[in-house]
C-alpha cells in the first residue's frame, strides 16, 4: 500500500485525465442503455406478436384459467347459423354442441384432444371474453361465466350441404372459394366424423394407424393432379412460345413413346390431328407429353416456384406441401409424366384451388381464409379479417389465356356437362391414375363460374371414382346450380 | 364492484407507473437537488397511489381486509425511509431513494400476491436493510480508511465464497448459500459490494500494468470459485464488473479486448465442459423442442410475459405458479403477466434511470476511488438486471440471478439496499466536492484579481468557468483545475 503523499502525486497525474474517464463512463452508459432499449423492443415485439401462438400452446395453463372464467364462444356460419356452441346439460356440465354433426367435421374441427379446424385457429378468441363490463358485473353477481367472444366464419351452410351430399359415400374433398376475396365457402373432406363425439371415438381413431378420418383432405391430402396439371403445362408452353403456341398441332394416334416409356391417352382414345386449344379441351395426353418434351426445364422450374409447388402456402390450416421434380437433370420419360400430371407429382386440393382461383382473379391470388370476424357478446366487432392478396401467380394475360382454354373445356371438351346452362363455367377435368392397377383413377375437377366474371371457384377430388368428366363435373354442376339458384 | 375496481385499477396503475417513469428521467433536466424537489414529490405521490391501488385490488381479490394492515406497515416504512433520508442527508440524491422505495413496494405487492409468508419475510428484511442503510452514507463519508483496505476486501470476499464452496448447501445444482444459526445467507450477494470496493481500492491510485495484473489475479480467484460453485450468473456479473472497471480506470482498449476475448474463451470452455451450461444454451436456442425438460421454465416464462397483454390480466388473474422459482428468478415474468407489459417495461426503464444516476454520480466524482465505486456498483446492478430480465424473455441464455430489490431473497435484498445506500453516500460526497469547488473558485477569483492588479503580466490564468456551464448529464465543461482537493 502506498502512503498518503505518494498517492497525492499520483492522483495529480490522473487528474489531468479526468475528462477521458467521464467520457468512457458516458460511452458505457450509452452502450448499456442501447442494449436495454433493444431488449425492451424485443420483449414488446415478441410478447405482442406471439400472444396467440403461445396462448394456444398445450403447455400453457392459461387456457384452463380462461375457460374457468369464460364460456367458450360460439362459431357461426356466414349467414349466422350456429356451427358450434357450448351448452350446459341438466347436471350443470358444459358440453360442446355441433348442430350440423358431421357436416363441418374437418373445417370447424373440435376443441379438445389437441384441437382442429376453426376451433383451433380461433381458440384464442373463443376462450377470451370481451363482454361489456356491465354484463360481466351482472354475471359475477349471479356466479355465471362470461360469454366468450363469437367467431363468424365465411362458410356457407347450403353449399356445404350440397357438396357433402354430392360426394356421398366416396372418399374425397371439395373446396369452394371466392376468387376475388379468398373467402372459403365450403370445405368438405370425407370420410368425416361427428365432432361432438370426438372424446368417445378418439382412442379408436388414434389406435387405428391406417385411419385417415381426421385428415382434412382439402388441405392435407396429397394426390397426383392428373390432367388438371395441364393448366400448368399449358401456361408454361404459352410462356415459352408466346407468338407461336396457337399454331401448334400434333398428330395423336393414342400413344407416344420415348425409349421404354410410353404415354397413352385416357381409355385408349385417339384424337388424330389436334391444335393446342383442342389438346387442352380434350385433355390429350400424348399431345401434352409432346409439349412437355419441348419445354425448357429451368424456365419450367421457375414457373413452378411461382405457382407455389414445393413451397409454403399462405394458409391458416395445417396443410401438406405439394411436390414436383423438374430441373435440368429431369429425363424425357419423367418430363412426359410431369406434363400430364402423373409420375411423382403430388398436389393438395386447396393448392389446385388456389391456382384456379388466381386464373379466375386475373392472376392475383387472394389468401384463402375462413374466419371473417370476431364479435363480443354484445355484437361489437373485436377483430375483423379482410381479404388480403398474396400476390400474382401469373400475369393478367396468362390468366386470360388460361381462362379461354378452360372455357373451351366446358363448351367443347371433357366438362361438357356444364355447357348450355344459365351461367357459363370454365374448368379442367382430371383423371389421375394411382396405384399399380391400370384404370383406377381419382376424378378431379377444378373450375369457376361465371367464366366472364368468376364468383366462385370449385375444386373437387373423388378418390378412385374414375374419370373426372363423369364423376367430378356433375358434382361441380350441383354446386354451381345451388350457388346460382338453379 | 370488484370487477370495476380491478379493471379500473389496471389502467390506473399503468398510467401511474408511466408518469413515475417519466419523472425518473425528467429528473436529469435539473442540476441541483433543490430544483428536483418537485419531481421527487410527484414521484412519491405516484408511488403511493400505485401501492395503494394494488393493495385495494389484493383486498378485493382475496376478500381479506387484513392485507390493508400489511399495506399500512409497508407504507409507514417507505414513508419513513424517504423522509429520513431527506432529513438526515439533505444533499443526497433522492432519485435513488425513490427508485429504491418504488421497487421495494413493487416487491411487496407481487410477493404478497405470490406468497404471503415470503412477503412478510421480505418486509422484515427490507425494514432492517433500510434501517442499516441509513448509516451507510454517513460511514462512507466519514471513514477515509476505506481506500486502504483492499486486502481486507479481497480476503473477506474470497474467504466467504470459499466457505460456501466447501461447506455450503447445494440448491438445485449450485452451491449458493450457507446457514448460521438458522439464518441462510447467500454470501455471493454481499461479496459483490466487497469486490467493487476491492477493485476501486486497487486501481484508484495508479492503474499501470502491474496494478491491473495484481487485481486480475484476485478477481480471477473470485470468478473461479463462483464457477466451481456452479453459480455462473454471479460469476459473469463479477467478470463484467471487473473488465469494465479496469477499462474505465485505465482507458486502455486492450484490456477491454483482452477481457472480452478471455471471457468468450471461458464461456466456450464452460459450454464444452459443463453439462448444465449446454442444457441452458439448448433451452435458449430452441426451448420448444425441450419444453418438457430444460425448456420448461423459459417457455412458461414466455407464456406469462405474452399472456398479460399491455395492461396485464390483473393481480390474482394469472398463473404465476406454473413457472418454477417464480418469486426469485422469474418475478419479472409474473409482473408482466398480471400487471401488464407497460408496467414491466416501465420497471426496466426505472432500473435504467437508477443506473444512469449511478453513472452520473461517477462521472462527476473528483476522487477516483469513489468514482470507481459508483461506476462499479452501477454496472453490477444493471448487469444483474440484464441477466435476469434478458434470461426470462429469451433475449440471452438463462443464468438464474435475482431481479434486484424485487425478487424474493434476503441476501439479495439487503445487498441491493446497501448498494444504493453507498450510491446515495457517494452523491453526498459529490455534492460536497461541488460546494468546495464553488468556494475555491470564488477564492481563486479574488486571488486572481489581486494578482492581476499586482502582476498583470504573469499568464496562465486558471479556468474561471461558471457554475452554469457545469453540465451534469454530459459531464462536459468540467473544471480542470490543477489544484488538489
Amino acid at each position: 500500500m502506498m502512503s498518503g503523499p505518494e498517492a497525492d502525486t499520483l492522483s495529480q497525474k490522473t487528474k489531468s485525465k479526468k475528462r477521458p474517464v467521464a467520457k468512457r463512463i458516458m460511452g458505457i452508459t450509452w452502450v448499456v442503455t442501447l442494449v436495454f432499449m433493444a431488449m425492451i423492443g424485443y420483449i414488446t415485439y415478441y410478447a405482442l406478436t406471439h400472444e396467440q401462438e403461445l396462448m394456444n400452446n398445450s403447455y400453457n395453463g392459461r387456457q384452463q384459467i380462461l375457460l374457468s372464467q369464460n364460456r367458450r364462444g360460439t362459431i357461426y356460419a356466414a349467414n349466422k347459423e350456429i356451427l358450434a356452441q357450448t351448452l350446459v346439460d341438466e347436471n350443470g356440465e358444459e358440453y360442446r354442441d355441433y348442430p350440423y354433426a358431421n357436416l363441418f367435421s374437418h373445417v370447424i374441427g373440435f376443441s379438445t384432444n389437441g384441437k382442429m379446424g376453426v376451433e383451433s385457429q380461433a381458440n384464442y378468441y373463443l376462450i377470451h371474453s370481451n363482454a361489456p363490463l356491465s354484463q360481466k358485473a351482472s354475471l359475477d353477481a349471479v356466479g355465471e361465466k362470461y360469454p366468450g367472444d363469437q367467431v363468424y366464419t365465411t362458410l356457407d351452410v347450403e353449399l356445404q350441404q350440397v357438396a357433402s351430399t354430392a360426394l356421398g359415400v366416396y372418399k374425397g374433398a371439395i373446396i369452394v372459394t371466392e376468387p376475388s376475396t379468398g373467402r372459403i365457402l365450403t370445405m368438405v373432406s370425407k370420410p368425416d366424423f361427428n365432432p361432438a363425439e370426438i372424446d368417445k371415438i378418439w382412442d379408436e381413431l388414434i389406435a387405428d394407424k391406417k385411419s385417415t378420418i381426421l385428415l382434412n383432405r382439402t388441405t392435407q391430402g396429397l394426390y397426383p393432379p392428373g390432367s388438371t396439371f395441364k393448366m400448368v403445362s399449358a401456361l408454361e408452353f404459352m410462356h415459352q412460345n408466346p407468338e407461336s403456341y396457337e399454331n401448334y398441332s400434333y398428330q395423336c394416334n393414342g400413344t407416344i413413346k420415348r425409349g421404354e416409356d410410353k404415354i397413352q391417352c385416357y381409355h385408349g382414345s385417339v384424337h388424330n390431328l389436334i391444335g393446342f386449344e383442342r389438346s387442352f379441351a380434350k385433355s390429350c395426353n400424348t399431345s401434352f407429353a409432346n409439349i412437355g418434351l419441348s419445354l425448357d426445364k429451368e424456365q419450367f422450374h421457375n414457373t413452378l416456384d411461382t405457382l407455389l409447388f414445393n413451397k409454403e402456402l399462405p394458409l391458416t390450416f395445417p396443410y401438406s406441401k405439394s411436390s414436383i421434380q423438374v430441373n435440368k437433370d429431369t429425363n424425357e420419360s419423367d418430363m412426359m409424366q410431369v406434363s400430364i400430371g402423373q409420375g411423382s407429382t403430388l398436389i393438395s386440393p386447396i393448392h389446385l384451388n388456389m391456382i384456379t382461383a388466381s386464373v379466375a382473379n386475373n392472376g392475383e391470388l387472394m389468401k384463402p381464409y375462413v374466419i371473417d370476424r370476431v364479435e363480443n357478446s354484445a355484437g361489437m366487432v373485436i377483430k375483423s379479417f379482410s381479404p388480403s392478396s398474396y400476390g400474382m401467380l401469373m400475369t393478367g394475360e396468362d390468366a386470360a389465356a388460361l381462362k379461354d382454354l378452360m372455357t373451351k373445356v366446358v363448351t367443347e371438351g371433357t366438362a361438357s356437362r356444364l355447357d348450355g346452362l344459365s351461367y357459363t363455367a370454365a374448368g379442367k377435368t382430371g383423371s389421375a391414375e394411382f396405384g399399380t392397377v391400370k384404370g383406377d383413377s381419382h376424378a378431379w375437377f377444378t373450375g369457376f363460374a361465371p367464366a366472364e366474371n368468376p364468383e366462385i371457384c370449385v375444386t373437387i377430388i373423388i378418390e378412385g371414382a374414375g374419370a373426372g368428366g363423369d364423376y367430378a363435373v356433375p358434382i361441380a354442376k350441383r354446386i354451381f346450380d345451388a350457388y346460382f339458384g338453379e | 364492484m370488484e370487477l370495476y375496481i380491478s379493471e379500473f385499477s389496471k389502467y390506473a396503475i399503468a398510467l401511474l407507473i408511466a408518469l413515475y417513469t417519466f419523472e425518473s428521467f425528467a429528473v436529469f433536466r435539473f442540476h441541483t437537488e433543490r430544483r428536483r424537489e418537485g419531481v421527487y414529490v410527484r414521484q412519491y405521490i405516484y408511488m403511493f397511489l400505485i401501492h395503494l391501488c394494488c393493495f385495494v385490488v389484493i383486498c378485493f381479490e382475496t376478500g381479506n381486509i387484513i392485507y390493508l394492515f400489511f399495506y399500512a406497515f409497508q407504507q409507514i416504512i417507505l414513508f419513513a425511509a424517504t423522509t429520513l433520508y431527506k432529513m438526515i442527508y439533505p444533499t443526497c440524491n433522492r432519485l435513488l431513494v425513490n427508485n429504491m422505495c418504488l421497487m421495494l413496494s413493487v416487491s411487496f405487492i407481487i410477493l404478497t400476491r405470490l406468497s404471503e409468508d415470503k412477503a412478510k419475510k421480505q418486509f422484515v428484511i427490507a425494514t432492517l436493510a433500510l434501517i442499516i442503510s441509513l448509516f451507510v452514507p454517513f460511514l462512507i463519508h466519514k471513514i477515509r480508511l476505506l481506500k486502504h483496505l483492499k486486502w481486507l476486501y479481497t480476503l473477506l470476499g474470497v474467504g466467504a465464497l470459499a466457505v460456501v464452496l466447501i461447506l455450503g448447501q447445494t440448491t438445485y445444482g449450485s452451491k449458493l448459500s450457507y446457514s448460521i444459526a438458522g439464518i441462510t445467507f447467500q454470501p455471493s450477494e454481499f461479496v459483490k459490494i466487497l469486490f467493487v470496493l476491492f477493485i476501486a481500492a486497487s486501481l484508484y491510485k495508479s492503474s499501470n500494468f502491474f496494478d491491473v495484473f495484481n487485481s486480475a489475479v484476485f478477481a480471477a480467484l473470485h470468478v473461479i470459485i463462483l464457477v466451481c460453485s456452479k453459480d455462473l450468473g454471479t460469476a459473469s456479473i463479477f467478470f463484467m464488473t471487473y473488465v469494465l472497471m479496469v477499462f474505465v480506470a485505465t482507458g486502455k482498449y486492450i484490456y477491454l479486448f483482452l477481457g472480452f476475448g478471455g471471457g468468450s474463451l471461458a464461456a466456450y470452455l464452460a459450454y464444452s465442459v459443463f453439462r448444465h451450461v449446454q442444457v441452458r444454451v439448448q433451452a435458449f436456442i430452441d426451448p420448444w423442442s425441450v419444453i418438457d425438460s430444460a425448456g420448461y421454465q423459459i417457455t412458461q416464462s414466455l407464456f406469462a410475459i405474452s399472456g398479460g397483454g399491455l395492461f396485464g390480466l390483473g393481480l390474482y388473474k394469472g398463473t404465476p405458479e406454473s413457472i418454477p422459482f417464480v418469486e426469485a428468478d422469474f418475478i419479472f415474468s409474473s409482473i408482466a403477466e398480471e400487471m401488464g407489459l407497460i408496467f414491466a417495461i416501465c420497471l426496466i426503464l426505472i432500473c435504467i434511470s437508477s443506473f444512469i444516476m449511478f453513472m452520473n454520480i461517477s462521472m462527476k466524482m473528483k476522487d477516483k476511488f469513489y468514482q470507481l465505486i459508483a461506476f462499479g456498483l452501477g454496472i453490477t446492478y444493471i448487469f444483474q438486471v440484464f441477466l435476469t430480465i434478458g434470461g426470462g424473455c429469451k433475449f440471452i441464455p438463462l443464468t438464474g440471478v435475482t431481479l434486484p430489490f424485487i425478487s424474493y431473497g434476503g441476501s439479495s435484498m439487503l445487498t441491493c439496499v446497501l448498494m444504493f445506500a453507498i450510491g446515495i453516500g457517494l452523491s453526498i460526497i459529490r455534492e460536497e466536492e461541488r460546494e468546495l469547488q464553488k468556494l475555491k473558485k470564488k477564492k481563486r477569483k479574488k486571488r486572481n484579481k489581486a494578482e492581476e492588479v499586482a502582476l498583470s503580466e504573469e499568464g496562465d490564468l486558471p479556468d474561471a468557468e461558471g457554475e452554469s456551464e457545469y453540465d451534469e448529464w454530459t459531464g462536459s465543461g468540467y473544471p480542470q483545475s490543477k489544484d488538489e482537493i
